[in-house]
């Protein structure tokens, strides 16, 4: 309760926290995480982290859709797949440059999140669910049919490193940088979004639609606008991947890519910003182990289907709000995860 | 003259149809009355009229344009507000935010310092909102919620204001705190269509009104016009024939 001076026009002053160690000591941690994989110059943690990094941009955008403007994706595995393809095709076949083909991918994944999106959104209820599922498995036989353009199974190679031109992303460490300088740019952005103008009116309409629409929202447009931009973010991720890998095939597009991306998300949290993050982390990080342990002991690699499932329901029945919203023992200072939930405060 | 016109307007939910040719209007300035029982149509009177509602006859006219069928996000932007029954505050989002939302219509045509100026001006009408300014919306009392949805609803800066109820659920002293609030409004220029049960404290406060039966206007006049007739007084103000 503030007090009775603060004019209202102000925003609100919290009163600031001294700096908790707690705090510095989080940031710190996951920094170095972050970064530990630079440091190391290893090969093999770079590309962990590039994975987590692609499918948390993902994520963030996915976050957006689902937690603001209460929409499910089951295709984002498709824009991935544009995106990827752009840049892979763009690169190899026409000579474009990366950052172009990039934009390309970008702008191509926005176009057909507008034409999916547009009679999807202006229907009540769930269909964007079921019109993104038809378009994934659409855009993957498209991809595994259109042999002269995709070489379809036998997929592209020789795809070329991503040239910033003042340096050259040639090596995974490298990459891996360049990706998480974009997710923290999503991060940013998904946050300013959500803090803004638009932001408060997808708030409002994930509360009730009717009563945003009495405030002048328009709804669907508002909720077209966010599912365009998590194709962006998608697109972008895939053009990433594609430089990253320099080789792209139809096998990590398909709708079973799309529906993990939501476990990441759901199980992180879509309502926190720092949520699709650590449900990209979690989950790449666990599904690598798996697939490790598994080619020692082989069971153990088909377990990740079975362990996934049974997350998702625990996650589902005991904290709706996903893992980030999950609060510490007192002991550890009672606070959330990833910072603070929206509506928690 | 009349800022909103409804010309035998029909209305329905399904199969059932809640207004049967709705004719009335609210004039400039003023501050109208929807009276009737529960279930006579008068809060589909307020959605028809903002959208909410299709309409299945009839037309609908606001500053002199035909709008039957305008989407509610259009509406708002020509100056409409609608303050729905129990105010529907967005609980999750702060009092601030609610407020800022009320402007969302306002883009491109007022600038941010006169947004805050209005924003102020909220805070001067309604005090207990600036104590509440970062408080989650669900925080405050009902009739809290009910000032901030006025004050939301006014920070369109509506031309018509739709009150569904205001006082309902509160408190004796919370409602007449708000009826005072919404008589206030008449010196802002906002004209009010104003639907109420407490038909008394309705009448005192509106210039004229309306009485609704099963979806069809039975009776209209000026205030002091219903509030004298006998209909009015034996059904709504509790009062026998012989009384009177």
């Amino acid at each position: 309760m503030g007090t009775e001076a603060t004019p209202l026009a102000e925003e609100p002053t919290t009163p600031r926290p001294g700096i908790r160690p707690a705090k510095v000591a989080g940031w710190a941690l996951l920094c170095a995480i972050a970064l530990a994989p630079v440091v190391a110059r290893s090969g093999y943690l770079s590309s962990m982290g590039c994975q987590i990094a692609t499918s948390a941009i993902i994520v963030v955008g996915l976050g957006l859709l689902m937690g603001y403007a209460g929409q499910i994706s089951l295709g984002h595995a498709a824009f991935y797949a544009i995106g990827a393809y752009s840049s892979a095709i763009l690169t190899t076949k026409a000579g474009v440059h990366p950052l172009l083909a990039l934009c390309a991918g970008a702008a191509a994944s926005a176009l057909l999140a507008l034409i999916v999106g547009t009679p999807a959104l202006r229907l009540h209820g769930h269909y964007l669910a079921m019109f993104t599922l038809g378009l994934g498995i659409i855009v993957q036989i498209a991809i595994e049919q259109g042999k002269r353009l995709t070489n379809g199974f036998d997929g592209i190679t020789g795809i070329p490193a991503l040239d910033l031109g003042f340096i050259c992303l040639d090596s995974d460490p490298r990459m891996y940088g360049a990706t998480v300088v974009a997710l923290v740019g999503c991060v940013l952005a998904a946050r300013n979004l959500v803090d803004s103008r638009p932001g408060r009116a997808l708030r409002a309409l994930h509360e009730s639609e009717e009563a945003a629409s009495a405030c002048g929202v328009d709804v669907a447009r508002a909720k077209l606008e966010v599912f365009v931009l998590s194709a962006v973010m998608a697109a972008v991720a895939g053009s990433l991947y594609a430089h990253t890998i320099q080789f792209v095939s139809p096998e990590p597009f398909g709708v079973q890519f799309s529906v993990q991306l939501v476990v990441m998300m759901v199980v992180g949290g879509s309502t926190s910003v720092g949520g699709p993050v650590a449900g990209a982390a979690l989950f790449t990080l666990v599904k690598q182990l798996l697939q490790d342990a598994g080619e020692k002991v082989r069971w153990v690699g088909y377990l990740d289907t079975v362990l996934f499932g049974s997350v998702l329901v625990l996650v589902v029945v005991f904290c709706p709000k996903g893992l980030a919203a999950v609060r510490l023992p007192a002991i550890l200072g009672g606070r959330t995860f990833v910072g603070e939930t929206r509506g928690d405060s | 003259m009349s800022l909103l016109r409804l010309s035998s307007v029909r209305a329905g939910y399904g199969g059932l149809q809640a207004l049967r040719g709705v004719s009335l209007h609210a004039s400039e300035g003023e501050i109208t009355a929807l009276l009737g029982a529960n279930g006579a149509g008068k809060t589909t009177v307020l959605n028809a009229v903002c959208g909410l509602v299709p309409i299945a006859g009839g037309d609908v006219f606001f500053a002199g344009e035909r709008v039957t069928g305008y989407p509610t996000e259009r509406l708002v932007r020509m100056g409409l507000a609608q303050v729905p029954e129990g105010g529907k505050v967005f609980g999750e989002l702060s009092v601030r935010d609610n407020l800022l939302l009320g402007a969302y219509s306002r883009r491109g045509r007022s600038s941010r310092a006169e947004v805050r100026d209005d924003l102020e001006e909220m805070c001067r009408m309604f005090p207990v909102l600036r104590e509440a300014s970062s408080r989650r919306g669900d925080t405050l009392s009902g009739g809290e919620q009910q000032m901030l949805a006025i004050a939301r609803a006014l920070m369109s800066r509506p031309r018509l204001l739709l009150l569904d109820e205001p006082s309902i659920g509160l408190a004796p002293m919370a409602a007449a705190e708000v009826l005072r609030q919404v008589a206030a409004l008449r010196e802002l220029g906002t004209t009010v269509l104003l639907v109420e049960q407490n038909v008394a404290a309705a009448l005192q406060i509106a210039d004229r009104g309306y009485v609704l039966e099963v979806g069809q206007v039975v009776l209209e006049g000026t205030a002091a016009e219903l509030l004298a007739s006998r209909d009015v007084r034996r059904a709504y103000l509790g009062r026998d024939y012989e009384g009177i």
